[in-house]
């Protein structure tokens, strides 16, 4: 059976703010993944690999057993449901808040209130539903992949369900956040069957990130 | 035209494969047999309420359901064949004593269990019903690697969880079933932030509660988490029982065994151990086994079980290869000598085909490496080239 380990993270945000979590590790890619157009990056332990995937396939890549750990966002986490992973640790990076935005002037407290059928444009339509069904809220969900805050300017729906960090993109196009829908941050994410069977070289791996992280909080 | 296709998860064994499935399968009922298992064979589907009983929590949404045109009732594909098993016992064979079953079938799951499964797994196991003692836990898991063994795999390891653990550190901490399912979920993930703010979240937890919930996601791996569990987890009288029987597991099993007090899988039926078995070539558990006291309850008698059932073809990809067997061509040819001779060599368990007149230049289809030719007046074997000479 292989013993080198590979890990699944994405390019932009999860990335940046994991090189330093992994350099804590003792880990250093042995490339730039933002300037090289590689997908498998070799880093200076010749065991340990990185694999650059998009940040929502990072959940499936791990569940597959093509990568035995992955970073990924609690939001990816959340949609992609979590089946056949381990999440042991929070690694307090990339954070940011899942909200309910809509447009400037909408009523959205009202409309609740009335119990109007909200239609609801979002990335993250698993989220949107269980919170919607926990409010008692009826919605029509629209699922887009990208460029949510259109969806309230042009009338497609009323709310967007989406991720903000600083709130400037939500201000550029005349939106404000009514519901916080819950916080979010990067996971560390453990392929099961990996973690039962090649503990001796996932562990100490584990180890260093929770140490890195901050001794798991 | 896409007439022939399968529905997704759906598929046909090909010859190759499936002489290798068969041969595993009867290897394995086999030795079920000479250790004194009694093979059953429950029917493919059944009136819900009997199938979905015990286990029915998890298996209700995995279960293909159609109404009975005779009774109107409503009826559901086997989608586990355990819980018949356990039927039967309880049942139909109403014995007071331990009573050792076999089963081998095919199940049908709604949605596959994980991203790369069969819909269709085929299942093969044992149970040992009407013993309580770890004895009985010993003897399924032995099986299962005599199993294993019987089928050539490589580095076979084990698994093995205990649902009492979890059960009992609820029950001290008067757990409601709200927060007792949450608590699940978040183990079952090792999702240790969650679990974090769970029992953060909690009402009336102390103190001890609190350290052994969130101990519990990291006591896994060798042996030393048992040391580990025993010295940091309340005393508990269900809990030193659970890591009396794991260590009891730990001394005697044949190949490497790690330890999971959080693996907490089928824990709506599971009463006792739960265990997965794992080897090469195989990503995910090749076998999943457990005790499950309770299930017979359903049925009216409640009786002890313990077992494992493994899947076939996971089991088939991780099998050492089998040699296929040779193949001997006999000629179209009307001869009561090549007749007999034929007959002779099938008796011996030699696989012979039949030419079929016309045929002859499709013979490299068929997979012969010899064939039946008279020389002298006498039907001997001679080498059949893959592309024979024209004479």
């Amino acid at each position: 059976m292989k013993d080198s380990i590979s890990i699944a993270l994405s390019k932009g945000r999860i990335f940046e703010e994991t090189a330093h979590l992994l350099a804590r590790a003792g880990l250093r890619p042995l490339e730039d993944p933002e300037a090289s157009r590689k997908l498998v990056i070799a880093t200076n332990r010749s065991d340990v690999r990185l694999i650059i995937v998009r940040a929502s396939d990072t959940p499936t890549y791990v569940q597959h057993g093509a990568a035995d750990l992955g970073i990924a966002g609690h939001d990816v986490l959340h949609e992609h449901g979590g089946a056949g992973l381990y999440q042991p640790l929070d690694l307090g990076i990339a954070t940011c808040r899942m909200i309910v935005a809509v447009r400037n002037g909408f009523d959205y407290e009202d409309a609740v209130r009335r119990g109007a059928r909200l239609r609801v444009a979002t990335k993250y339509v698993r989220t949107a539903r269980e919170h919607f069904a926990q409010k008692g809220v009826h919605v029509d969900l629209i699922r887009l992949y990208g460029s949510m805050e259109l969806a309230p300017i042009t009338g497609l729906a009323d709310a967007i369900v989406d991720l903000v960090s600083s709130g400037s993109t939500l201000k550029a196009n005349d939106l404000v956040a009514v519901e916080d829908i819950m916080p979010v941050s990067a996971r560390l994410i453990v392929n099961q069957a990996a973690l039962k069977t090649r503990r001796a070289s996932l562990q100490p791996m584990i180890d260093a990130f929770a140490r890195a992280a901050g001794g798991g909080q | 035209m896409r007439n022939w296709l399968l529905p997704e998860y759906i598929e046909d064994i090909l010859p190759a494969e499936a002489a290798r499935i068969e041969r595993l399968r009867r290897r394995v009922l086999d030795l079920f047999e000479v250790w004194g298992y009694e093979l059953v064979m429950p029917p493919l589907l059944e009136y819900v309420e009997s199938l979905l009983t015990g286990t029915g929590h998890d298996l209700d949404l995995r279960t293909f359901k159609l109404v009975d045109q005779l009774s109107g009732r409503m009826m559901g594909v086997r989608a586990d064949i355990t819980p018949q098993v356990a039927r039967i016992d309880a049942h139909l064979l109403n014995r007071a004593g331990v009573t050792r079953l076999a089963y081998s079938g095919s199940v049908l799951h709604t949605r596959p269990q994980t991203p790369a499964a069969t819909r269709e797994p085929l299942q093969i196991g044992a149970e040992v019903y009407g013993h309580e003692g770890v004895e009985s836990d010993l003897e399924v898991q032995q099986l299962l690697c005599a199993a294993l063994e019987a089928c050539g795999v490589r580095g076979a390891r084990m698994d093995v969880g205990h649902v009492a653990v979890f059960r009992a550190l609820v029950a001290r901490a008067r757990i409601g079933a709200e927060l007792e399912a949450e608590l699940f979920e978040a183990l079952q993930k090792k999702d240790i932030p969650s679990l974090r703010e769970l029992i953060r979240g909690a009402r009336g937890l102390d103190a001890v509660s609190r350290e052994a919930l969130l101990l519990l996601p990291q006591l896994y791996g060798g042996a030393e988490v048992l040391a580990l569990a025993a010295r940091r987890l309340p005393k508990l009288p269900p809990v030193t029982l659970a890591l009396a029987t794991l260590k009891r597991l730990a001394k005697a099993s044949t190949i490497p065994m790690s330890f999971d007090l959080s693996e907490l899988r089928g824990y709506h039926y599971h009463s006792g151990i739960v265990f997965d078995a794992y080897c090469e070539g195989v990503a995910g558990p090749v076998a999943r086994g457990g005790r499950y006291d309770e299930v017979g309850k359903a049925f009216g008698r409640s009786r002890p079980a313990t077992g494992f059932s493994i899947d076939l073809r996971e089991l088939a990809g991780a099998a050492a290869p089998v040699k296929p067997r040779e193949r001997i061509l006999a000629p179209a040819v009307r001869d009561a000598r090549l007749a007999k001779k034929v007959a002779a060599l099938r008796a011996r368990g030699v696989v012979v085909v039949e030419e079929l007149p016309g045929h002859e230049k499709f013979r490299s289809e068929l997979g012969c490496t010899r064939r039946l030719a008279k020389q002298d007046g006498a039907w001997v074997l001679v080498p059949l080239t893959p592309q024979p000479p024209k004479r």
